[in-house]
């Protein structure tokens, strides 16, 4: 393989960030190139298509499937409101006269002489797509939405949960080895986006919601607490859709994990100024992955590419898997020959020299991630 | 093109999966065909590449290396050969962006809902849903998850030959209120394929020809007694190609590099195990667990099923598995304690990393045992859909009745399984073969005595579509670089108690002494097989109340191939086969089972 390694999530403290804001379905776009826009400007809409709903006209009627046509009392293609009667028969010997009314509002859309059925479309939904970003447009995909820009910071966390959001950033903590508790949380959090340290409880979590808080970011969370977040057990790592009060970013993984140093950095420089969270995450094929952006700062210093170059002694690096799970520290030897690990698997390692305490372990290339520069 | 297998000497293959392309060649030596190189490199169909042939075209790279031959021109597969350089066959397999994904419907769920089912899975498609008219939802609710679904395809069966039209016309309006789109963009038209009562054909087409890439085809459920799942597979096959691969990033430049149709991945190991037991005439269970989904292969009384679990895997699935089994069902194939809390972690990080491997032993001891329980999960689900046809009128005799059997029942019989293939990374690279063995004895509790193998580097899906241009290359393959024998389990059915013996082993390989071995219930032995190539004669007594497959109490004598693990002689019971409830004392049991198969290196 040519990747023997993770390549590393994207922590920067100056990037060039483009987002693509599509609608679900084409519709109107309302921004134009060069616009400014904040994360809650609506830059497109569109309508979708209603719920339909079926009518057995035949069996409700008791005609002939073939003469459910002649029973409309309204045409297709006419809007009805619910409770309006839309079909009517005469029942046995045509003594009495049974009529069926619209369970819903909305626009008859099709009658079929075969099943007697009566297909009714609801009223559309309109959907809005925003910003996300403070930025500017810089294109419009006609009919479809537009691309924001926005330079600044850009952290990309390793799992998340809940939907965009925003707000001021804060650090509730004063270190990366801090636990985020629910006395740290205070009522100016609200509409924030709080950063916590090495873990975050449920409980501290609850408090958030219960105040208002827009997003929290935080190193480690336990899975035990993300069932109780959920209501049930998530099976796989699709999400971002989730409705539960807040947005939830993890930078590390799942147990007590430091906050690596430089997103801690990153981030507690940057207080007060406006962030962008999304907590989607998909780990399959087209990985995407949760992310906080924090528009405003310089000049991007570096491109995607060069941030995940290739792994080389000296390399800095994070071990991402038992036993040194977490602990962070420096290539300082690439052996080339596969060697045999307690499991007895045969696998590529390299020797990593830990930044803390400066001991050095032999870790397989598949268990560490590049914290990129 | 008219493929002429005399004629082909050198063949290279590639299976395109999700994460990883695999590219292998095969050449003809004096011995027949063997497989020479195999390479890999990550699968390129995502952004930033869009393009599958440049996966393959590393892959391919590295089996140049290897192999120490050109194969490339440029930027494509030198092909036809000339003189060293080139293969004269270049054929692929793709399971790439999610695989074929397809909804089916019928009229009855357990009916032609069930057939239509078996045709989309057995031609290699991942089944999103099955909508009938009697699944339990209303119309409004099928009309919206049809909507919601974004399928590569439909199957719509529904209903007899010569039944009623007007239901099955129901199930197209349905579809046609939806207006489904398909997943691959929007800018063509979604494949549907109607395999349903052919009086219904002419009213079915009115509604679908001009709002769909329409195609009709005899139905798959002619009769209530009877499936006819071949038009529609078949029909999967060439819609796959020509709407589905044809819009997936690079396909159209892949596809013209060989004479053969890509086929999905599945469908091509389908294919393979379904020779496989045609060729030893036995019935066959293979399975195949990856980091996402895990497939199960059965060939029983020469009918085949396919089943594919979407979401139990042991990376990105793995999750899942926990979710669905539950964490005590993954503890008790734990022979140390372990927190709770932790383990839930470990679980976790590995779905969001999952391409980690395990550093420690303890560590490798518990990802084997979350594979035993998407093994079993994976094993049920398949048994649940491998049935006989439902519905179906049936003479009962009084012991029929009396025995309560009943329409539906699974084909998969236990005691009639006589190989069971394991593939995909968690089996075939297990750092000890024995350690394949015992998961898959685990968690399929094969009875009587069934033979174990594994696949060696995964090379299925390339031997299986193959197999459909040269029979004899793919089986000479399969057998000698694929295909690893194991050995066999022998595992009486019956309950007993740890004082009583329950069977007696007699093993008799050529130029070596015969070997006998008395068992007690409860017990694990392995015993030790010829090297593959070779046999070994087993005589298997069992004591009163079991059985190994010819009544209780009565021997069983069979002609058994070598393999590189052994017999694994299984007494821990069978029908039921329980692990004792107490923790301290069912990880002393699970202890000693491993150590009497020297499963692992150390104590653990």
């Amino acid at each position: 393989m040519a990747h023997g390694y993770t390549p590393g999530l994207r922590v920067t403290g100056s990037a060039l960030i483009h987002r693509e804001r599509r609608l679900p379905l084409r519709g109107d776009v309302l921004a134009a190139v060069g616009d400014a826009v904040e994360p809650c400007t609506v830059v497109a809409r569109t309508r979708l298509p209603g719920n339909v709903q079926t009518v057995n006209l035949a069996a409700r009627l008791a005609v002939d499937p073939a003469k459910v046509p002649e029973t409309l009392a309204c045409p297709v293609g006419a809007a009805v409101r619910k409770g309006q009667p839309i079909a009517t028969a005469r029942g046995l010997f045509g003594l009495a006269r049974h009529t069926v009314a619209a369970p819903a509002d909305g626009t008859i859309e099709s009658v079929s002489r075969v099943t007697g059925q009566l297909i009714l479309r609801e009223p559309p939904l309109p959907v809005e797509v925003c910003a996300y970003l403070r930025g500017v447009v810089t294109a419009v995909l006609p009919g479809e939405g537009v691309v924001v820009e926005a330079r600044g910071a850009l952290v990309q966390g390793i799992f998340g949960v809940g939907g965009e959001a925003w707000g001021e950033l804060v650090a509730a903590v004063e270190s990366p080895g801090d636990e985020l508790t629910p006395y740290r949380l205070r009522p100016e959090h609200r509409g924030m986006v709080v950063v916590g340290g090495c873990h975050v409880s449920f409980d501290a979590l609850a408090r958030a919601r219960e105040l208002g808080v827009a997003a929290v970011v935080a190193g480690g969370f336990d899975d035990a607490d993300l069932r109780r977040l959920l209501g049930r057990d998530l099976g796989v790592a699709v999400t971002g859709s989730e409705e539960i009060g807040l947005t939830l970013v993890l930078t590390e993984g799942f147990g007590r994990i430091r906050m690596a140093e430089r997103t801690w950095e990153l981030l507690a420089a940057r207080q007060g100024r406006l962030a962008s969270v999304s907590g989607a995450t998909q780990i399959r094929a087209g990985v995407l992955r949760p992310e906080i952006i924090i528009p405003g700062g310089g000049e991007p210093a570096a491109t995607h590419e060069e941030s995940v170059a290739g792994l080389e002694v000296g390399s800095l690096l994070r071990v991402i898997r038992e036993p040194w799970f977490g602990r962070i520290g420096k290539v300082v030897e690439l052996p080339s020959e596969l060697r045999r690990l307690d499991t007895e698997a045969l696998v590529r390692v390299l020797v990593v020299r830990f930044v803390e305490g400066d001991a050095v372990a032999v870790v397989p290339r598949a268990n560490v991630e590049i914290i990129a520069s | 093109m008219e493929i002429r297998p005399e004629s082909i000497h050198s063949i290279l293959a590639t299976d395109c999966g999700s994460t990883t392309t695999k590219a292998i060649l095969i050449e003809q030596r004096a011995e027949g065909y063997r497989l020479v190189a195999r390479g890999e490199a990550p699968t390129t169909v995502e952004a930033p590449f869009e393009d599958v042939t440049r996966g393959v075209l590393n892959a391919v790279r590295e089996v140049e290396e290897l192999a120490g031959r050109r194969l490339l021109d440029g930027e494509r597969i030198l092909t036809p050969r000339r003189g060293d350089a080139g293969v004269d066959l270049y054929l692929s397999t793709s399971s790439a962006g999610g695989g074929l994904q397809m909804a089916v419907t019928g009229l009855v769920l357990q009916m032609t809902g069930e057939s239509a089912q078996r045709a989309a899975l057995g031609a290699g498609a991942i089944v999103m849903d099955v909508i009938a008219l009697n699944d339990g939802r209303r119309p409004h609710e099928k009309i919206r998850r049809l909507r919601q679904l974004r399928p590569d395809m439909i199957l719509l069966s529904g209903g007899t030959d010569g039944g009623e039209v007007r239901r099955v016309a129901e199930l197209a309006e349905m579809l046609v209120a939806a207006d489904p789109k398909a997943r691959l963009g929007a800018g063509y038209q979604l494949p549907v394929i109607y395999a349903g009562n052919q009086d219904a054909t002419p009213v079915v087409s009115g509604l679908l020809a001009q709002r769909t890439a329409f195609t009709a085809v005899p139905n798959l459920r002619p009769e209530l007694e009877r499936e006819n799942l071949k038009p529609a597979r078949d029909a999967i096959h060439e819609l796959f190609m020509e709407h589905v691969m044809a819009h997936a990033p690079g396909y159209k430049k892949l596809m013209t590099w060989s004479p053969v149709p890509i086929m999905p991945t599945p469908g091509a190991v389908g294919l393979i195990i379904e020779e496989v037991a045609r060729r030893a005439r036995l019935s066959v269970v293979g399975v195949d667990i990856g980091g996402a989904t895990t497939d199960v292969f059965s060939v029983f009384r020469g009918v085949f099923n396919r089943t594919v679990s979407a979401n139990l895997g042991m990376s990105y699935s793995v999750s899942n598995v926990m979710a669905e089994t539950g964490i005590e069902n993954i503890l008790r194939w734990v022979p140390f304690a372990v927190e709770e809390t932790d383990l839930r972690n470990r679980i976790k990080n590995k779905m969001i990393r999952p391409t980690t491997v395990p550093q420690q032993l303890e560590d490798l001891v518990i990802e084997q045992a979350i594979a035993r329980e998407a093994l079993r999960l994976a094993f049920e689900q398949h048994k649940a859909l491998a049935v006989g046809l439902k519905g179906v009128q049936s003479q009962r005799t009084i012991s029929d009745v009396m025995a309560q059997t009943e329409t539906g029942a699974s084909l998969v019989d236990l005691a009639e399984l006589g190989l069971l293939v394991g593939s995909g990374g968690v089996l075939s690279h297990a750092p000890r073969r024995v350690q394949a063995a015992l998961m898959m004895v685990d968690a399929f509790l094969p009875e009587g005595l069934t033979q174990l193998a594994v696949d060696s580097i995964f090379m299925m899906p390339q031997l299986g579509v193959l197999s459909q241009v040269h029979e004899a290359a793919a089986a000479q393959v399969f057998e000698r670089d694929c295909l690893v024998r194991l050995g066999a389990v022998l595992a009486p059915v019956g309950p007993g108690n740890a004082r009583q013996h329950c069977l007696t082993a007699e093993l008799h390989a050529p130029g070596e002494p015969s070997l006998m071995r008395r068992v007690r219930f409860g017990e694990l032995v392995l015993l030790p097989l010829p090297p593959p190539g070779a046999a070994a004669r087993l005589t298997a007594t069992p004591e009163r109340g079991f059985d190994l497959g010819h009544g209780r109490g009565r021997p069983l004598e069979a002609e058994l191939p070598g393999g590189v693990v052994g017999l694994i002689v299984d007494c821990r019971g069978r029908q039921p086969f329980a692990l004792p409830a107490d923790p301290d004392e069912r990880r002393g049991r699970l202890r000693a089972w491993n150590h009497a198969l020297g499963v692992y290196p150390g104590e653990v």
